[in-house]
């Protein structure tokens, strides 16, 4: 009964939608990492000298430093010195002023993405900053955001806007020798997002964001800085996919959130960066360090992802809980099939008092997938009153995968309530014939069956990304009468 | 017309049916009674495709066509429904989204037009109420946590909404108080027509005063032994399988001599 049947092998076999690559011309530095690297990355972005002193800083604490050791991972070591740090599509001297004159070949890279610009603009009232490879190149509703104060624009071009901003928040929640990746990141970092929306301002639509890697043997090292001012709003998502490729590539992300008091940050991500091939050649290293910061009273940061890709993933969205009454969140499904391995989870530290976290966890391994969830929920001596509620589910298909749950747990306050639960089922053979019986494929069994293991977090996505997530889970969500 | 021949079929090796004949005609109702372990399930779902059993030999066709070439849920959309006696329970997928996926699909295969949300709950719920279930169970996961006898209300529910050709029913009686073996027997009746043939197995014959069959059988050891009307039913509730078996034995022995 727990034997994979052919219709589950089926299901898990189908080929990586995405993994097109697109012909663009390249302005790329040549392989390798060194101060002289660094400096020239910041020289071809034309950014201040605090700045480089920033990446040189961050470079020299990197040299000190080990890759983390203790993830449920395993991958040949990196040449650090055989990766690209700077890539850009080569184009017209100037930056496109608008989508007209952006590479049609990049808009049809997108299309086939399913993020059309103009529609997505125009119909889903979302404005899109793609980031593709190193460079932004098309940001949209700039204009209409504008009008609210609110600043939505890739990272360079905020260095040079609102370089007070950016001085005043960069490597505030995340430092720059916090662990390996992040100190690497903040050396060679090439561009990512900046958003800022201003006290008392509920940003009117949904940003989005994707990234998307395509040259051959480049990291990708974005850096998104979200501020968030004394109560205002922001719902931000994220969408990455990749070409597919023999090599490995890595990708090292920093992602910071601050939250002010009575802020709230909604940051969803659907990411399906190419997870390899069946026998595990190829694929996104995705080690990435997301973290939020409620640094004001009754401030709010959520976290909500949707992982499917990746060869190898290493990632733990976490919230510090300074401000007294804030909230975190963390809503995750992480899928691994094939040889994919992911080491994800959450980190929610109170420092306030009466600070509120959540961790909910849907673990779905296939094939030969390895699954870990990592959490680490910290109550220090002055958060009186803290609450958390974990709960980690794991859902096995087929007989050969792997789902590991490490909770770590560290009360210094007697008045915390700290809530675990964990669960792991498999979809059985039996459920399946049941479905294929009443005329259900067994494809269409496995996806509602998954779809409804990770209901609980769909919903926490916006709309329009719930009916991606589902798209990229192959599952039909469901819907009106459930 | 259903028409099993010489139907043989085993698990992981093992043989479970051994020459199985049946010839169910259209709009024929047809008991299979038999002692545990006969292999009863074990034919329901070998004719509803389950593949962890194997078929070694023989043939079943309907309607002329080789039932057993056909994938599972291209025979359930073809109109055979298998009222599980054990029906399986998943979780997180609510009732509602299940049934009107699977009308859906039946109703794609018969070139009808899908139901949308609205005309979907419509018509389950006056099946519901045909079948006494609270409308509760259309948002609770698909039998998770349903008692016995919700379980097996659900499977006929579903075999209304289904309106199959050939439904077969796995001891759907069991377990049942005698309300409830009422209100399944009066949904199994009702869709009783001409067009449509069922099997139902059971181990009591009180079923069959409710659902009046046109053949009983008796399956043991993994084939029909003995047909008749309804009056064997009432023969077996009297005197056991025990005499079957003894008759049996002393045919195997005529044979051999
Ligand atoms: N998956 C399986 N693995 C091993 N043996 C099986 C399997 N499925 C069925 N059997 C065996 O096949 C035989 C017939 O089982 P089946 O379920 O068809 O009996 P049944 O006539 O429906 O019995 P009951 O009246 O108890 O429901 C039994 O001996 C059973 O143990
Ligand atoms: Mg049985």
């Amino acid at each position: 009964m727990n034997a994979p049947t052919k219709p589950i092998e089926a299901f898990l076999d189908r080929e990586y939608p995405a993994g097109f690559v697109t012909a663009l011309e390249a302005d790329a530095l040549p392989k390798g990492l060194s101060e002289d690297v660094i400096r020239r990355i910041s020289e071809k972005k034309g950014e201040p000298e605090w700045l480089l002193e920033w990446r040189l800083e961050s470079y020299r604490r990197w040299l000190t430093m080990t890759p983390p050791g203790w993830a449920q991972v395993s991958f040949p070591p990196i040449d650090y010195q055989d990766i690209v740090y700077y890539s850009a599509p080569r184009r017209k001297a100037d930056a496109p002023k608008s989508l007209d004159e952006v590479d049609p070949e990049l808009l049809r890279t997108y299309e086939k993405l399913g993020v059309p610009l103009h529609e997505r603009a125009r119909l889903a009232g979302v404005a899109v900053d793609a980031v593709f490879d190193s460079v932004s190149v098309a940001t949209t509703f700039k204009k209409q955001l504008g009008e609210h104060g609110i600043v939505f624009c890739s990272f360079s071009e905020a260095v040079k806007e609102h370089p007070e901003l950016v001085r005043q928040y960069l490597g505030t929640v995340v430092p720059q020798g916090d662990n390996f990746y992040a100190a690497l990141n903040s050396a060679v970092f090439s561009d990512g997002s900046f958003v800022y929306i201003p006290k008392g301002v509920r940003c009117p639509m949904d940003l989005s964001t994707y990234f998307r890697i395509n040259a051959r043997d480049t990291g990708q090292f974005e850096r998104t800085l979200i501020i968030a001012d004394e109560g205002a709003t922001v719902s931000y998502l994220e969408g990455c996919t990749a070409p597919m490729r023999d090599e490995n590539q890595l990708h090292a992300a920093v992602v910071e959130l601050v939250a002010l008091e009575g802020a709230h940050i909604k940051y969803s991500t659907v990411q399906n960066w190419y997870p390899g091939d069946k026998d595990g050649k190829g694929g996104i290293y995705n080690f990435v360090t997301k973290r939020g910061d409620c640094r004001g009273a009754r401030s709010h940061i959520s976290w909500t992802q949707v992982e499917t890709g990746s060869a190898i993933t290493w990632k733990y969205p976490s919230v510090l809980l300074r401000g007294d009454d804030s909230v975190g969140e963390f809503y995750s499904v992480a899928l691994t099939n094939h040889r994919q391995q992911a080491d994800t989870g959450s980190k929610m530290i109170h420092f306030g008092r009466n600070t509120k976290s959540t961790i909910i966890s849907k673990g779905i391994s296939a094939g030969h997938g390895s699954n870990t969830f990592r959490g680490l929920v910290k109550v220090t001596p002055k958060a009186l009153g803290a609450r958390n509620y974990t709960q980690c589910d794991s859902l096995l298909i087929g007989g050969q995968c792997a789902a590991h749950t490490f909770p770590t747990i560290e009360v210094r306050h007697p008045s915390a309530r700290v809530e675990h639960e964990a669960t792991t089922s498999r979809i059985g053979e039996d459920q399946l014939f049941y479905a294929m019986q009443r005329g259900l494929t067994a494809e269409d069994a496995v996806s509602m069956i998954v779809s409804g293991f990770c209901k609980e977090v769909f919903k926490e996505l916006p709309m329009e990304f719930a009916v991606e997530a589902q798209k990229l889970l192959g599952v039909s969500l469901e819907g009106s009468v459930g | 017309m259903l028409d099993i021949r010489n139907l043989h079929a085993s698990v992981d090796g093992k043989p479970i049916l051994r020459g199985l004949d049946l010839h169910v005609g259209t709009g024929e109702v047809h008991a299979i009674m038999g002692p545990n372990g006969s292999g009863k399930s074990t034919l329901a779902q070998v004719l509803a495709g389950r593949d962890s059993f194997t078929v070694d030999d023989g043939s079943v066709s309907w309607d002329g066509v080789d039932l057993l070439a056909m994938p599972t849920e291209e025979r359930a959309r073809a109109g055979l429904f298998l009222a599980f006696q054990y029906p399986v329970e998943i979780p997180g997928v609510s009732n509602a989204y299940f049934l009107k996926a699977a009308v859906n699909a039946v109703r794609r295969h018969r070139g009808e037009p899908e139901y949308d949300a609205m005309d979907f709950l419509k018509r389950v719920k006056a099946e519901m109420k045909a079948v006494d279930m609270r409308e509760e169970f259309l948002y609770r996961s698909v039998n998770e946590g349903f008692s016995g006898g919700e379980k097996k209300r659900n499977e006929v529910l579903q075999m209304a909404l289904l309106e199959p050709r050939l439904a077969v029913l796995d001891e759907t009686d069991s377990g049942l108080d005698i309300d409830a073996l009422r209100t399944v027997a009066d949904g199994v009746n009702r869709l009783r027509s001409p067009e449509r043939s069922m099997i139902v197995i059971t181990h009591y014959q009180r079923l069959l005063d409710y659902i009046v069959p046109d053949q009983v059988h008796v399956l043991s050891h993994g084939r029909i032994v003995r047909s008749g009307g309804r009056e064997l039913a009432h023969e077996l509730e009297e005197r056991g399988y025990g005499w079957i078996d003894e008759a049996q034995a002393t045919l195997a022995q005529g044979a051999a001599s």
